[in-house]
């Protein structure tokens, strides 16, 4: 979350700059043009919305995949559990933009470069929130679990995972707001989305683009983070419960 | 039924043994009491039954077979298991956690359904009410249910229980153990049972298996152990008040009938019958029961002069504790205690009158005891 609050800051930082000096050099109809652009380039903008999306959908469902089964294995082996989610920080703290250079010269310029940047920058809170969700889970209800003869595998699929569920969902959401941030500069090596948008608007000097590609970044942002914090809602136990008891 | 040869558990990383070189035998339909001070390895002892520890030497048979080479799996899945924590699963209903076993074992599902419904009855639970509900949904005694429930669903010829009735206030527990023992005297399953309360051990056992520091020091029986402790360890353990931990011992229904009172009167007495009656009785208090035999109340001599009416009705005051017939001795004192009377009324389980137990009853039986 950290993360994609300083990202959008360096966006939107950037978009203030310009609205700066557009009013530095007199020209006072900023949001007016801004305005008339979004109406203008409206079929553009949601195409690049829904690439945006696309990208972003994609590149979670392999990083959860990726993810939860790591995030499982390391929970069996306490030893191996700290060097992984050590490796994990480190990806997570390169810069993006150094992390996308690094990508080019294996992966060329395009889609893969930043569906592969993307799943790296999210193992950490998918795989940590895995870990902990399982090895803080109380221990009676996992020895009762195998005191009454559930398979190590049952007892990973009906108990662990569905009571790790809110946490893992948690790490999930984080991951997935943060990706939206960073799919954005994925633009730089050709993955296509709102960051063109943005990128040309920088060095055309043209603000009202800047804008629109940051609104729209922010919007998926926003829906996305909800949607997912509904789904977890209403499939929790909790919520459950309480429909039982009332 | 099971049998303990040489068990001893190092855990790793330790170098003195949580369970040393330990011999027991459990015989078929006995509740065996592993009690001892925290620490003192009889938890370890009996998680090494189920194989959830393995154990680093020694032996152990079921119905004769060696445990330590049967598919564990297998093995548990045939021995009820009870846990400290209940460990009841709160993302299940109650009747998908009483139905875990039976589910392990593929049974067809309306087997299991029936299976549940008649488990859950017989502890106590209407399954229409709670089946549907999340643990969370419930309260401490009866999720100890569940948990008991769940441990037998599936018939199990042995039971191994941590502390089951651990988590509850004493007088849920009391009520606990005594449905408890009811169900065993009907079920007579091979029971290992694990508590650090010696009179829960007295109250639930037939024999006792008192540990400390991972050494069995003495296997027997509640009264022998009472009446001749192996060592101090023990002596202590069972403490200075072993007369009264006695009273464990014996439940109201073995003295009932050696105890010669009044017969209660109907609700529709006269005073002058009532008066009779106050006169005779040692407690100064007569018992009202209703023409089904359910108890009414009580009339003492002062509500004769403090109201006026004519039938034994109208000056019947309301009981506000009795023990059931099937609670211990023990249990008949703590409610005089409480209640601040030198008696009790004793009715059976729909409430019927069986009879009176006085302080003097219970001196009578300590006294014949030594």
């Amino acid at each position: 979350m950290d993360q994609f609050i300083s990202c959008m800051g360096n966006f939107f930082s950037r978009a203030v700059n310009g609205i700066v000096l557009s009013a530095q050099s007199e020209d006072p109809g900023i949001i007016m043009r801004t305005i008339d652009y979004l109406s203008r380039r409206s079929d553009l903008i949601l195409d690049l919305m829904l690439e945006h999306l696309w990208l972003v959908v994609f590149t979670l469902v392999i990083a959860i995949a990726v993810s939860v089964v790591v995030g499982v294995i390391i929970s069996y082996y306490e030893s191996f559990a700290q060097t992984v989610l050590g490796i994990c920080q480190v990806l997570m703290v390169i810069p993006s933009m150094a992390m996308l250079a690094f990508m080019v010269p294996i992966f060329g310029i395009g889609f893969t470069t930043g569906v592969v940047a993307l799943v790296l920058y999210s193992l950490l809170p998918i795989v940590r929130n895995t870990y902990t969700g399982i090895r803080e889970l109380d221990p009676a209800i996992v020895e009762a679990a195998k005191g009454m003869g559930m398979t190590e595998r049952r007892v990973l699929l009906k108990i662990k995972l569905p009571l790790a569920r809110p946490v893992i969902m948690a790490g999930i959401r984080t991951a997935a707001v943060m990706m939206i941030g960073i799919a954005a500069i994925a633009a730089y090596v050709g993955a296509g989305g709102l960051g063109e948008l943005i990128f040309s608007g920088i060095s055309r000097g043209h603000q009202p683009m800047i804008i629109a590609g940051a609104i729209g970044v922010s919007i998926i942002a926003v829906a996305f983070d909800y949607l997912l914090y509904w789904g977890e809602k209403r499939f929790s136990v909790e919520g459950r419960t309480r429909e039982v008891t009332e | 039924m099971i049998k303990l040869e040489g068990l001893s558990k190092i855990f790793p990383g330790h170098t003195i043994p949580a369970v040393k070189d330990l011999n027991l035998e459990v015989k078929e339909g006995d509740v065996c009491v592993l009690v001892g001070p925290s620490g003192c390895g009889k938890t370890t002892t009996m998680k090494m039954i189920n194989r959830l520890y393995e154990p680093t030497g020694g032996k152990i048979y079921i119905r004769g077979e060696e445990a330590l080479k049967m598919d564990p799996i297998k093995l548990r899945l045939d021995i009820g298991y009870v846990i400290q924590e209940i460990g009841l699963f709160p993302h299940m209903t109650i009747e998908e956690n009483v139905a875990t076993v039976p589910n392990e074992k593929h049974w067809p599902a309306d087997q299991v359904k029936q299976k549940v419904d008649e488990v859950m009855t017989l502890v106590g639970l209407d399954p229409n009410v709670f089946k549907s509900r999340y643990p969370s949904a419930l309260s401490g005694g009866q999720r100890q249910r569940v948990g008991v429930a769940r441990a037998m669903v599936s018939d199990p010829p042995i039971m191994l229980m941590d502390e089951p009735f651990g988590a509850v206030d004493p007088i849920t527990r009391a009520r606990l153990q005594n449905e408890f023992l009811r169900i065993q005297e009907r079920m007579g399953k091979t029971i290992v049972f694990v508590t650090h309360d010696i009179d829960e051990a007295i109250k639930m056992s037939d024999t006792i298996a008192v540990m400390r520091e991972g050494e069995l020091i003495q296997h027997a029986t509640p009264s022998d152990l009472l009446s001749a402790p192996a060592d101090e360890f023990v002596s202590n353990l069972v403490g200075r008040n072993r007369s009264i931990k006695r009273l464990h011992l014996i439940r109201i229904n073995e003295i009932l009938e050696d105890v010669n009172r009044a017969k209660p009167i109907s609700e529709d007495a006269q005073t002058e019958e009532i008066k009779k009656q106050l006169d005779q009785s040692d407690i100064r208090t007569v018992i009202v029961v209703d023409r089904n035999n359910k108890l009414k109340g009580i009339i003492g001599v002062n509500d004769l002069k403090r109201t006026t009416g004519e039938v034994a009705k109208d000056y019947c005051q309301d009981v506000s504790d009795t023990v059931t017939s099937d609670a211990t001795l023990n249990d008949a004192l703590s409610v005089m205690l409480e209640l601040g009377e030198g008696y009790v009324a004793v009715v059976n389980e729909d409430d019927q009158y069986e009879g009176t137990i006085t302080l003097g009853d219970l001196l009578n039986v300590v006294k014949e005891d030594n």
